[in-house]
């Protein structure tokens, strides 16, 4: 059966990993290299790397960061964060990432989604939505948020997601602006309604405060991934006690690796 | 040497990194010659199946088969699996090696494609590729048309129903995951195929 991912996300600042580093006892905590090795034989079943700062000074620190956590890792590996163009992607691409994730240079210009899955297949463009609730009566609904959740597009996320996906768009992570940072779980409704909307498949983000929340974002939100970025905040040690608890739970996962 | 083929489709630094780790000499390359005097041919391949045509235009298909008539090891992934079948949906009109019968087909509409992430593999006994892989190993899927069982079939893969993970027959092998992004199994599978 097809397992439900989950991703272990690093966030990178000028090299070095600034959340979820709260790792086991390893000395280095902070070196994307060795956190992205530990948590793959830890289990988690792919790596994301988003460079935070994204600036083009640090550019050349990130291709080393990736180019270094690449050389040990046999799990998909995605890279984003700063990626505007078919050469930033080319360059990442390089470095050893296997998808790389697109967020604001895909909202003002979506025929960067297209050329770059056209280089590179549409199985290594991850389209990065971060989606906020919009107030009202009508049902559900979220508008999308540019550089990194700060700027409102005034697009609709559903619609978005539509067009993204018409662009050659390969999976989506879906980050909901409400709940990122809270602990009080995923945006189940926020992330049926992109699976709903599409076909491709959706990892869920924002909010996880324990391993329950990963049950229900699976269960109801029926997300076919799910992001980890700082769970070993909240009391587990490992990517691998988390897809303990989502087997005991009767989630499908890969385990043991 | 082995020889990994680029003809254009997708990313093959993670094919060349894993067989680099491994420790075998290998290159990346898209000259004929090269890949007819290659000890080994890797043809990787992310995409569209329309992608092989670049194999025919630029001698690449004359070399290959050349190369697999002397017996010399051929492992296609993914992609470079489908196209040791004969056709596939995807293309009609485009023409594979044939090695195996039978023509790739889209996923059916009960189940979402593309087929993304890990899934399980049944394994047949007496396979060189899978050697010391146990049944039930998860592997790495990224694909929206798949490969029908058929009598070379070494793996299934249920999902819309079974189709062929890995095949193989001979010097001949393929597999439509990714091994290069499947973990120690994945890796067992590459030292396998590196080790002939």
């Amino acid at each position: 059966m097809l397992t439900k991912r989950i991703i272990a996300c690093l966030d990178v600042d000028a090299g070095r990993v600034v959340k979820g580093v709260k790792f086991l006892d390893l000395r280095d905590a902070g070196d994307p290299a060795e956190l992205a090795a530990a948590h793959s034989r830890a289990g988690a079943d792919e790596i994301v790397l988003l460079d935070i700062s994204a600036t083009h000074q640090n550019r050349g620190i990130l291709l080393d960061a990736v180019r270094r956590a690449a050389r040990q890792l046999f799990v998909p590996f995605t890279v984003g964060g700063g990626i505007r163009s078919l050469e930033d992607a080319a360059a990442v691409f390089d470095a050893g990432a296997d998808k790389i994730s697109i967020n604001s240079a895909a909202l003002a210009d979506p025929a960067l989604i297209t050329r770059i899955a056209d280089r590179y297949g549409s199985q290594a463009v991850i389209v990065a939505v971060d989606a906020k609730r919009l107030p009202g009566e009508n049902g559900a609904r979220w508008e999308v948020r540019s550089a990194g959740g700060r700027r409102p597009t005034g697009r609709d996320a559903i619609e978005w997601v539509r067009e993204a996906e018409a662009h050659g768009a390969g999976e989506f992570l879906l980050t909901s602006m409400d709940r990122d940072g809270t602990g009080i779980g995923f945006d189940c409704e926020l992330t049926a309604a992109v699976v709903n909307a599409t076909s491709i498949p959706v990892i869920a983000s924002g909010g996880a405060g324990g391993p329950e929340h990963f049950v229900t974002v699976f269960q109801e939100g029926r997300a076919d991934a799910a992001l980890a970025a700082s769970i070993f905040h909240f009391g587990l040690n490992s990517v691998g006690e988390l897809k303990e608890k989502l087997r005991a739970a009767g989630i499908p996962v890969r385990w043991p690796c | 040497m082995i020889a990994i083929v680029d003809y254009r489709a997708g990313n093959l630094v993670s094919v060349k990194k894993a067989v680099d780790h491994l420790g075998f000499p290998c290159e990346i390359t898209s000259d004929p010659g090269v890949v007819e005097r290659a000890e080994k041919v890797i043809v990787p391949g992310v995409g569209h199946f329309a992608a092989t045509c670049a194999l025919d235009d630029s001698g690449l298909r004359a070399a290959i088969t050349n190369a697999i008539a002397r017996q010399t090891p051929f492992f296609g992934i993914c992609v470079g699996m489908q196209w040791m079948f004969e056709a596939s949906e995807e293309a009609p009109g485009v023409r594979g090696l044939g090695i195996f019968p039978g023509e790739c087909s889209h996923f059916p509409p009960e189940v979402k494609a593309p087929h993304v992430g890990w899934n399980q593999i049944e394994i047949k006994d007496g396979s060189r590729l899978l050697r010391g892989v146990p049944s039930g190993a998860f592997v790495y899927f990224t694909h929206s048309y798949r490969a029908p069982v058929v009598a070379g079939t070494v793996a299934c893969c249920e999902y819309g129903g079974a189709f062929s993970a890995a095949v193989e027959r001979d010097h001949l092998f393929g597999v439509q995951f990714h091994p290069e992004k499947s973990g120690d199994a994945g890796l067992a599978m590459l030292k396998n195929f590196c080790s002939l």
